[in-house]
């Protein structure tokens, strides 16, 4: 796989205001990479001079190896947008708004009226075709915009709030297509989002703004361990463990009990693969183990510690 | 360029354009009171009122046309003036109106609802986008006003028939007019609509702005009542080729405005 986007010190100012401030990261082809930040923090204008609608202050970026500087229009023909707002032709039907998207794409004429049927179809919008896109409700909206984005077929997609606006239904048919796209298809994902919950179960890697600086970039697991030195592990016994464990489980390096409540036990580890070596030295000690939880760190957890960080 | 898209931007906006109620109610009304109900009371005037004196009339036609004007009768003087020639400058608010309004439709109605963005984020240059918003509100403009010009001559011919008893019209300063200075005139209301609209938000603001244009209609109509500016076909070339010079000054700030980067910022 290589790599989709690159950046390298890319910088933005505003007359005063530095929106996006030397940032450097990449996406691999293939990856959903969430872009996290509270407002204002530069996640839009990421969008932006990523898709060379405006130009970097300084610094630079490429995506698919086009610089954004120089090949702005060849950048933005391998790209599908979708904008926080629909931003759809309401006084057009969902299938003129699509046809006009795809010629300016450069679908074929040839193909251009089943690519539009097919996308249709596969957002769930074949039956509204013909209505006009300001007759929808904001969910269908979100859903033909997202078809305007899908519809020629990009190998990079940037998703600005997919889900925003969406029940919790629509909302999982959304995270699902972006999934599907991902794993089945290959394309490769830019996915900006408040909804933390749906960025973790969604993103392979997120970067965490703030005031347009990215104060992370990693799995969510890679900035666990950059936050927390150790996890804990909930353990479940099916009778009170033995008076020894504390001192069998102090001895492994790494590896501490914590705390004993009746038969659950509370053991903390310095990595993931350290809960087998622990589940294995309490059966060895005489404990029967009914059932092992490890507490790993949200992404939620991890932004609110990164944001308080940055903070101090 | 890639004309395919200049040519979906221009439709896209054209398809607008149709579904927006000002433009077309203020489209129609203009062709009807233009093309059909001036010419018509004009002429059903002189028929009832049956002439009017001819040293009026003659104190009102310049020099130039008052060799013309001595062959006809006094019921004829007043519609071949009127009709002939000072109602021609008056013609060219049709297509100035229009381009104004298909213009603020296309550049500040993107704006206003929002659909600029998604526009922006497509593969279209610039230059296309900005040719593609140009050529859908001149062309249509253009070509109302020569349909309009089609249905004026048919009815300025029929309604004066029992006054004239032959088809006269048009008269030799119509096609400079038709032919020269609609489209530089098309062309102005498109470019001063595009720099109007990179400092207004609404699609009114503009239409608004964009209407006073009509002073340099005006103006003409002034001239050539006045009988300061006489519209001959010449002077008709020479005011037309002043008209597309200064198109080309508004069209190149045009350009300078129309830049992607300076409509996100502005978003």
């Amino acid at each position: 796989m290589g790599v989709a986007v690159a950046t390298e010190g890319l910088t933005r100012t505003f007359g005063a205001v530095t929106a996006v401030d030397h940032i450097t990261f990449h996406i691999e082809e293939g990856e959903v990479f969430g872009l996290l930040g509270p407002n204002g923090a530069g996640k839009t204008t990421m969008v932006r001079l990523l898709n060379a609608l405006i130009l970097p202050t300084s610094g630079s970026a490429t995506v698919f190896g086009k610089s954004v500087l120089q090949q702005g229009d060849s950048v933005r023909s391998m790209t599908g947008v979708l904008t926080e707002s629909p931003n759809l032709y309401e006084r057009l039907s969902a299938r003129r708004n699509l046809t006009f998207f795809g010629r300016l794409y450069g679908v074929p004429e040839a193909d251009l009226k089943s690519r539009v049927d097919r996308t249709l179809t596969w957002l769930g919008l074949a039956d509204r075709a013909d209505d006009l896109a300001g007759t929808f409700s904001k969910g269908m909206k979100q859903r033909l915009a997202l078809a305007r984005a899908l519809l020629h077929d990009p190998p990079l997609l940037f998703l600005d709030e997919p889900t925003s606006g969406l029940d919790p239904s629509a909302a999982r048919e959304v995270d699902t297509l972006i999934a599907e796209l991902s794993r089945e298809r290959g394309r490769t994902v830019l996915l900006c989002t408040h909804n933390l919950v749906e960025a973790q179960r969604l993103c392979d890697r997120v970067g965490v703004l703030a005031n347009g600086r990215m104060i992370a970039c990693g799995s969510v697991q890679e900035l666990a361990q950059r936050l927390w030195s150790s996890m804990a592990v909930e353990i479940d016994l099916l009778v009170p463990p033995p008076p020894d464990l504390g001192e069998i489980l102090g001895a492994i390096p790494g590896l501490s009990m914590v705390t004993v409540e009746g038969t659950r036990i509370e053991v903390r580890v310095n990595t993931r693969e350290q809960v087998p070596e622990a589940v294995s030295a309490i059966v060895g000690a005489g404990g029967q183990v009914l059932r092992v939880v490890p507490r790993e760190h949200t992404l939620e957890e991890i932004y609110f510690a990164l944001q308080k960080e940055e903070r101090s | 360029m890639n004309w395919r898209r200049i040519r979906a931007i221009a439709e896209k906006d054209l398809d607008e354009v149709r579904k927006n109620r000002i433009a077309v109610v203020s489209s129609t009304i203009l062709a009807v009171v233009f093309s059909i109900i001036l010419p018509v009371i004009m002429t059903q005037a002189m028929v009832l009122e049956g002439g009017t004196s001819s040293d009026n009339i003659t104190s009102l036609i310049p020099p130039a046309l008052q060799e013309e004007m001595g062959s006809l009768t006094s019921q004829q003087q007043p519609v071949v003036l009127f009709l002939g020639y000072l109602l021609a400058p008056l013609f060219l608010i049709l297509p100035l109106i229009l381009a104004s309004v298909i213009a603020a439709e296309a550049f500040v109605g993107e704006k206003e609802r929002k659909t600029l963005e998604a526009l922006l984020h497509t593969p279209a240059t610039d230059a296309e986008m900005f040719t593609a918003k140009v050529v859908a509100s001149a062309v249509p403009a253009v070509l109302y006003a020569w349909g309009n010009f089609v249905v004026y001559t048919v009815v300025v011919n029929v309604a004066s028939y029992p006054i004239m008893q032959r088809i006269w019209f048009p008269t030799p300063i119509w096609l400079p007019i038709m032919f020269w200075i609609v489209p530089a005139i098309a062309l102005m209301g498109t470019a001063a609509t595009v720099l109007i609209s990179s400092k207004v938000s609404t699609f009114m603001e503009a239409y608004q702005a964009s209407g006073g244009l009509v002073v340099v209609v005006l103006g003409l109509l002034v001239a050539q009542i006045s009988g300061i500016l006489f519209l001959s076909p010449l002077i008709a070339i020479v005011v037309g080729s002043f008209l597309f010079a200064a198109d080309a000054f508004l069209i190149w700030f045009g350009i300078e405005v129309f830049s992607r980067e300076r409509l996100v910022t502005r978003m």
